[in-house]
Parts: C-alpha cells; structure tokens; sequence
C-alpha cells in the first residue's frame, strides 16, 4: 500500500472527521488486513497438528533464535518510533537516521527468517511435506513479505527524504510509514505466541 | 483537463487544454489531454470512472445474460443436447462468477463512484488516482477470468468452487487457476475502492453534511464499502490457499492428505455471506431515493432505513454456514446460524415495511424507475420468504442443492439487486448524459422484464421441491412426473421466460441508443429530487459544484426549492432547480484545484495481470510483471496528486479573478 502512504489529496485541507485522508485509509487497509491475517492464522491452527509423515513442530522450532529474532523485530518499534519523533521536529538527520536503522532491523529479522527457513528445510519439513509445512510457511511467509515490503518502504523514504523530493507533509508520510511497521510488529507478537509458544 | 479551473458561464465552451507540464515526476510528464480517448484512460474523475465501470458491467452483464441463456436453451428439452456435460459445468460457473463479480459489484461501483461524492457535496473521491487504479484492475481481473475460455477452458467448479471439484482431479484445465488469480486482481479493485469511499464518506462530506443528513444510498454505499473492506481479505485468503495447492503443490483442501474440506466452505462462505449484501445494498440504496422522490413524501423512518442497513451490516457476519446446513457442522452450530438467519430477515424486514409507507398516501408518479424500485420491493420480498424457508435448517436439507435455491437467489439477486440497478439507471440517466431515457420504451423494458424473470425462476420453486438437482446438465423425460408438476413443462417454461427476460434488456440497450441518438435535452431538475447530486448541471461540470453547498437539512436541494408557508402551512415552491444553480454559479469558489490525470494507476493495474498469466505459464513472466508493479508505485509515489501550479507553463497566477480563464 505504499500508494497510498505517499499520496496527498488533500493539502492539509479541512476534512469532516479532523483525521488526515491518508492516515484514515492507512488505518482502513490495516484493519482489513487483519482480516487477511486472521484467515492464515486460523488456516494455520487447524493444520499444525497435521503433520503426516513429516517432523513435528516441536522438532523444528528452534525457540531461543526466534524469540532472539522477535526481539529485533520489537525493538525496530522503538526506531521507528524515534522515527516518527524527529520527522515531527522537522529533524532530517534524525529522521533518516531511525528510519534507516529501523530498516537494517527488519532485515536482521527477514535474514534470520530465511536461515530459519533452511534450516527447517534441512530438517525435512518443505512446502509440501504436510499440512502443518505448508500452513506453517504460508503464514510465515505472508508475514516475511509484509516485513519486506516494509523495509523497501522505509529505504525509498530515506532516498526521497535526502533528495527532498517527499510530496506532502514529511511527518505525516513517516508517521504512516510508522503505522504500517507497528501493525505487521503487532501481527508477528501474535504470530509468535500462537505458533511457537504454544505447544501442540 | 484543466488544473486550476474557473468556473465557467453556463453553455460557455470547454475550457482550452492546458499548457505542456515543465517538469517531469519519475519517467513520465503528467498527460494533459481534455478530449478524446486519452482524457478517458488516464483520467482520475470520478464521473468519467463511473461511466467507465458502468460501460464494463454492461459488458459482462451481455456475457453473463448469454451464458445464461445458453444453459437455459440445454434445459428447455430433456437430454439437452446444446452443450456438452463439460461445457455445461463451465457455463453455469461462469455465469455466476461474470454476474456476480463482474456485473452486480461493478454496476453498483459505477455508482457509488459517480453519486456518492456528488450526494455528499464533494469534489471527487479522496483518492483519485487509487479509484482509477481500481477501474482498471477490474478490468484486468476480468479479462483473466474470461481469458480461460480461449486458453483449454473456462472454471468448472461452480462458482463457490468447493473441494474436491476445485483441484487438479476433477479440474485439469488451466479454467479454476485463471478463475482464481482473476477474481483474486478484481479483490484488489474493491478493496481500493472501499477503502477510497470510507475515507470520502467519512472525511469528504459538504459543510453541514451530518451522518445523518446524508442520502440513504450514500448511507447504504458505506455500509457496503465495510463490509467489502472485511470480507475481501478472507476470500483473499482463500483463493491465495487454492492457487498454492494448484501450482505449488500445497495440499489445504485435498481430503486424501488429511486436509479438511470444510475450511475452503467456512472461508468462502465468511466471505460469501457479506458479498450477498455487497450485491444487494447498493441496490436498497438506489430506490430508497427514488420511491421518496416519486411519491412526493419524504422516506419514511429515515434513521430506521440506515440503522437496519448497518444491522444488516453487522449481523451479516454471523450467518455465513447456513449456506453449509448439509455438511454436518452439528446441531449447535446449526441452530445457532439458523436462529441468526431468521434474525436477520428482521431489519429487511423494517426496510420493506419504510418502503411501503413511503409509498402509503403519496402522490405516486409511475415513470420506468418507480416501476423498478416498486418490482424490487416486490420480487425481493418473495425471495425473501423463499430465503427464511432455508433457515429452517430441516426443510433447507430437502431444499439444498436443488433448483429451489437457484429460484430463491434469482429472486433476491435478479429481483432485488438488478431491478434496483436498472431503477437507478431510468432515475440517474438525466444527470449523468444530460437525456432521459425514453418512459415508454422503459416500461415496457420493465414489464418485459418482470414477466420474463417470474416465468425464468418462479416455476424453479416447483421443479426444485420436486427434486431436479441444480448444475445437471440434463433431465429425462421418464422421471419428469406428471400432472401439475411435471418438470418437462415447466422447465420449458423457465426456457421461455428467459428468452422475454433476453427481449427486456435488448430493449434496455435499444433505450440507451435511441437517447444516445436523440438531441432533447433533459430538464436541470426532471423529477423534482431532494438530494444534492441534482443541486448541479447535467452532466455535471468537472469539479461538481461551482460553490460547495451548505447543508442544513436531510434532502437539502428539496428544502430548498420548497417551504411551509407560516401562515397556512402549506408547502410552496419558492426556487427552481435553475434558480439554485445560477445563484451557484454566481458565487462560484475562486480557485478550484482538481486533482490531475496520471499514467501510473493504468500502468501499475497493467502489471497484474502479467503476474498471474505469468504464475500460470511461465514464472519469468511474472517477474516482469512484478517489476512493472513496482516501477509503477515508485513513479506514482514520486508524483503529487494534485499538479502544483508552477508545474505549468506559464505558472498559473494566485489571483482570483472570476472570469473565464484557460489555465495551465
């Protein structure tokens, strides 16, 4: 949706409930994708006892690394955050500052998604294996992507920051920006209870 | 189009194109074309998108009504013998998918997105370039489902595509992955455009403009735009799960590895459930404006027409498996959705019950849209009753499957749902091409119609409870029974009644050419209306309203043309139509900037269907597609959505003299 994230329509102009027009659609998507979410994890929960002939989640999850790799995602937060504080201070500097480190954190989580990934596949559990293999990374994945397209995201605003070309109000595109990143943070908080912590 | 307008004299001449932009936003300069068909394909008004939608629904609404006929022509004989078996099953699923996701929720898109910011007094939608994005990604989805006739074969699973039909055993052709990444693009178009109306609902509406001063089919448009903001993602979802098990060799719904084949039923229906609303609403929405306005009388129980709206909004939610009573959920989940189903036959209920008293000792004006919403009221209420007979969950386990059902939703989706669009096209047709379709050809396009579909489906009741079993693609004559209820006649009668339902909607495209061809002009004001999208010129100018209009009532334009008299009470006009929009006209805005045409939502819709040809056939292909999508969100990000002036040459001056100005 980095569409509408950088889309201005309305120049700051009067709007009947006071909210911004990008900052209401990006909380529109974001509760729609909730939606989208709830699906996988539900699809998920149904299937992750199904494991056929292949491993069995417990074989497969290595805990203490994921829970390592969700606390960059969570910190990312903070970042972001700081981001969005010193876009309010009209900080440049600052700006692109947390908003590259909240960059380089998400990619520290992706990285550690894919090496987790191979080593589930080294283990025997692919796409394919079972049931509980093919939810597992469908849900997962989806989730890996949303983080993605984030990252790309934040990169493409500190480019467009440093070369001023931001159309609209700066603060606000970080601060949606921001949103975004939260949301898919929050998705993964629950992501990682349901599919790791608790056992089967 | 011109960037900055002044609001010009009426009749005067189209403002002259701009200048040529000066500066470049990623690749390309911003199109500047005010005519011709550039001004249409990369144009971000919201009329002209309207139209757009509504030309395409027209379009598939031919397909659909065609592929209908054609199953009909199969069934008017015993051992049909106009379609194979084969073709049969992918005749009745693309019939319902083309009417469904191609006809009804692009026509209603249509207009929403024509009238919706017009009800409100807006200028446009809060996002232009996304509503134009959604237009042609419709299209794209679109064209990928119907591609699949041309490429091995169309979908052959019925259009809810449950497992096992839908896997590779009983499906081989390329028609479900075609059907799946088609309807999958055409998800993007509406959940875009819901999120779009929300915010130009919510954040867009005229000085004054209260909740609760806003027109019932702005109302209902908004209770349907959330519910297409919820219910997308979950068929997402789905058709996502479906596309990783026909290409990537997942297994979710493949019962032989342990997959349970109710999930594809419980997400297809959490979505399918609301989509019946999202057909049904915007349609409730179009003739709550028109029986008020040919009735003389305000609608009645206003806050009761919208709140059952939103009740029917939320309750939709919570009926979903009455459509799966035969797959063994249990006796608690069955009662419970029963009991749910009945409930909400109660605020459609209060609706109909708002309509009639509308009608209750008004002065009635039977033109062509009147006899369209007044056959809405009717033809839905008995599919309304057909539909409660289904929450009873015994009888609905004789009824299921069977051509009751097919009898059932034609009665709520062809009685309810296109008579309400076809009332909105007789209604609306004056605002929008500035000519009234011809009443008398109209009424006859109605009675053609009202006839034809009773005699297409009233006699599926019978021929349902006596057993014929929906999507066979033959019936014999030896178990046709006898007597009254003998399936050979009135399957033969249902054959006939199609072909006069054919005769009703040529004469509807008959209708539209003839008007087309003819130079009357339509009045400003032809059916004396009462809600703002006729406080304007028609069609109306670009920015909609010269100066954006105060509201201080429900049915402003009314109140504004009439009063009470202190002494008498009585009602007298005090403007016309004409009056008010001179006087608009007269203290027009200064400067009007309207949002500016772009390349970018063409091209990015352009690039998805190149992904799902490429998912299908070759990988490569996709990638392309992909990098097109994401050249195309950075250019489009790159560009502000309203061209600033000094992106013009000369640069526009600030002052506001109100004389006609070509700008740029």
């Amino acid at each position: 949706m980095a569409d509408a994230v950088v889309h201005h329509a309305d120049h700051g102009h009067h709007t009947s409930t006071g909210l911004s027009n990008n900052k209401l659609g990006m909380w529109l998507f974001l509760g729609s994708e909730c939606l989208l979410f709830g699906g996988l994890i539900s699809t998920y929960m149904i299937y992750r006892g199904r494991v056929g002939e292949g491993p069995r989640p417990g074989n497969v999850f290595d805990i203490p690394f994921t829970s390592v790799s969700s606390f960059v995602l969570l910190m990312s937060s903070l970042t972001m955050v700081l981001a969005v504080a010193a876009a309010q201070k009209r900080d440049d500097r600052g700006t692109t500052l947390w908003l590259t480190v909240t960059g380089l954190l998400g990619a520290t989580f992706v990285g550690g998604q894919v090496y987790e990934f191979t080593a589930m596949y080294n283990e025997g559990l692919g796409f394919t294996t079972s049931l509980f293999g093919s939810a597992f990374y469908t849900l997962t994945g989806f989730h890996g992507v949303h983080v993605t397209v984030g990252i790309i995201m934040l990169l493409s605003l500190v480019a467009i920051i440093k070369r001023s070309k931001v159309p609209g109000d700066k603060a606000e595109v970080v601060e949606l920006v921001g949103l975004y990143w939260h949301f898919v943070d929050v998705v993964w908080i629950i992501i990682f209870t349901l599919v790791y912590l608790i056992p089967t | 189009m011109a960037i900055i307008e002044r609001p010009a004299p009426a009749g005067a001449p189209a403002l002259p194109a701009p200048a040529t932009p000066t500066r470049t936003y990623g690749a390309l300069r911003r199109p500047v074309a005010t005519t011709g068909w550039k001004s249409w394909v990369f144009t971000v008004d919201h009329k002209k998108l309207g139209i757009m939608y509504g030309v395409v629904a027209m379009f598939f609404f031919i397909v659909g009504g065609i592929e209908a006929v054609l199953i009909r022509l199969q069934l008017a004989a015993p051992d049909g013998k106009v379609l194979s078996a084969d073709v049969y099953n992918q005749m009745f699923t693309m019939h319902a998918t083309t009417m469904v996701f191609l006809f009804v929720m692009p026509m209603a898109a249509a207009f929403a997105n024509y009238f919706v910011p017009l009800q409100i007094g807006a200028r446009d939608v809060a996002f232009p370039r996304i509503n134009a994005f959604g237009f042609w990604t419709l299209v794209g989805g679109g064209i990928i489902v119907n591609l699949s006739w041309f490429l091995g074969g169309a979908a052959d699973g019925g259009w809810f595509m449950y497992a096992p039909n839908s896997g590779p055993v009983f499906s081989p052709s390329n028609g479900v992955d075609f059907w799946a990444l088609g309807l999958q693009i055409t998800g993007i178009a509406s959940l875009t455009g819901a999120v779009n109306l929300i915010v130009t609902v919510l954040n867009m509406r005229a000085p004054g403009m209260s909740l609760m001063r806003m027109p019932v089919f702005t109302w209902l448009q908004l209770v349907v735009q959330f519910l297409l903001l919820f219910a997308i993602p979950v068929i997402t979802v789905a058709l996502f799960l479906l596309s990783f098990q026909r290409s990537f060799g997942a297994t979710f719904f493949d019962v032989s590895a342990g997959a349970d084949p109710l999930l594809w039923q419980h997400l297809f229906w959490i979505f399918g459930h609301p989509e019946v609303y999202i057909l049904v609403l915007p349609s409730f929405g179009i003739i709550s404006e028109v029986l008020p306005v040919f009735s003389k009388k305000p609608l009645f129980g206003y806050p009761f027409v919208v709140f059952s709206g939103a009740a029917i909004g939320f309750v939709g939610w919570g009926v979903w498996a009455h459509h799966m009573f035969a797959s063994g959920l249990g006796p608690v989940s069955v009662a419970v959705f029963s009991i749910a189903t009945m409930a909400i036959a109660v605020p459609t209920g209060v609706k109909i019950v708002n309509w009639t008293m509308t009608l209750w000792g008004g002065k009635l004006n039977f033109t062509a849209a009147m006899h369209f919403a007044i056959g809405l009221v009717v033809l839905f209420t008995i599919g309304g009753l057909s539909g409660v007979t289904h929450a009873v969950a015994p009888s609905d386990t004789q009824q299921t499957d069977t051509y009751y059902i097919v009898a059932h939703f034609h009665y709520v989706l062809f009685g309810g749902a296109i008579f309400g669009l076809f009332a909105g096209f007789y209604y609306w047709w004056p605002k929008m091409f500035g000519k009234q379709l011809n009443e008398r050809l109209g009424k006859a396009n109605f009675w053609l119609m009202v006839i034809g579909m009773n005699l297409t489906f009233g006699p599926m009741h019978m021929i349902g409870l006596q057993g014929q079993p929906r999507r066979m693609y033959v019936w014999t004559e030896a178990r046709a029974g006898e007597g009254f209820f003998n399936l050979a006649f009135w399957n033969r009668v249902a054959s006939i009644g199609s072909l006069i339902l054919t005769f009703g909607v040529l004469l509807f495209l008959i209708n539209v050419w003839k008007t087309a061809r003819s130079k009357q002009v339509a009045p400003l004001d032809p059916w004396d209306a009462r809600t703002l999208e006729w406080m304007t010129t028609s069609p109306p100018k670009e920015h909609n309203f010269d100066a954006v209009p105060t509201v201080h009532h429900l049915d402003e334009f009314f109140h504004r043309k009439y009063a009470q008299d202190p002494v008498t009470h009585e009602i007298k006009q005090v403007a016309t139509a004409e009056d008010i929009v001179r006087d608009q006209e007269a203290n027009a805005d200064k400067h009007i900037h309207m949002p500016s045409p772009s390349y970018w939502p063409i091209i990015l819709a352009g690039g998805l269907p190149v992904i799902a040809l490429g998912i299908i056939y070759a990988i490569p292909v996709a990638i392309v597609g992909a990098a097109i999508v994401v050249l195309a969100i950075f250019g489009w990000s790159l560009e502000p959505s309203t061209a600033p002036d000094t992106d013009f040459d000369p640069p526009a001056s600030g002052d506001g003299t109100k004389e006609l100005a070509p700008l740029g």
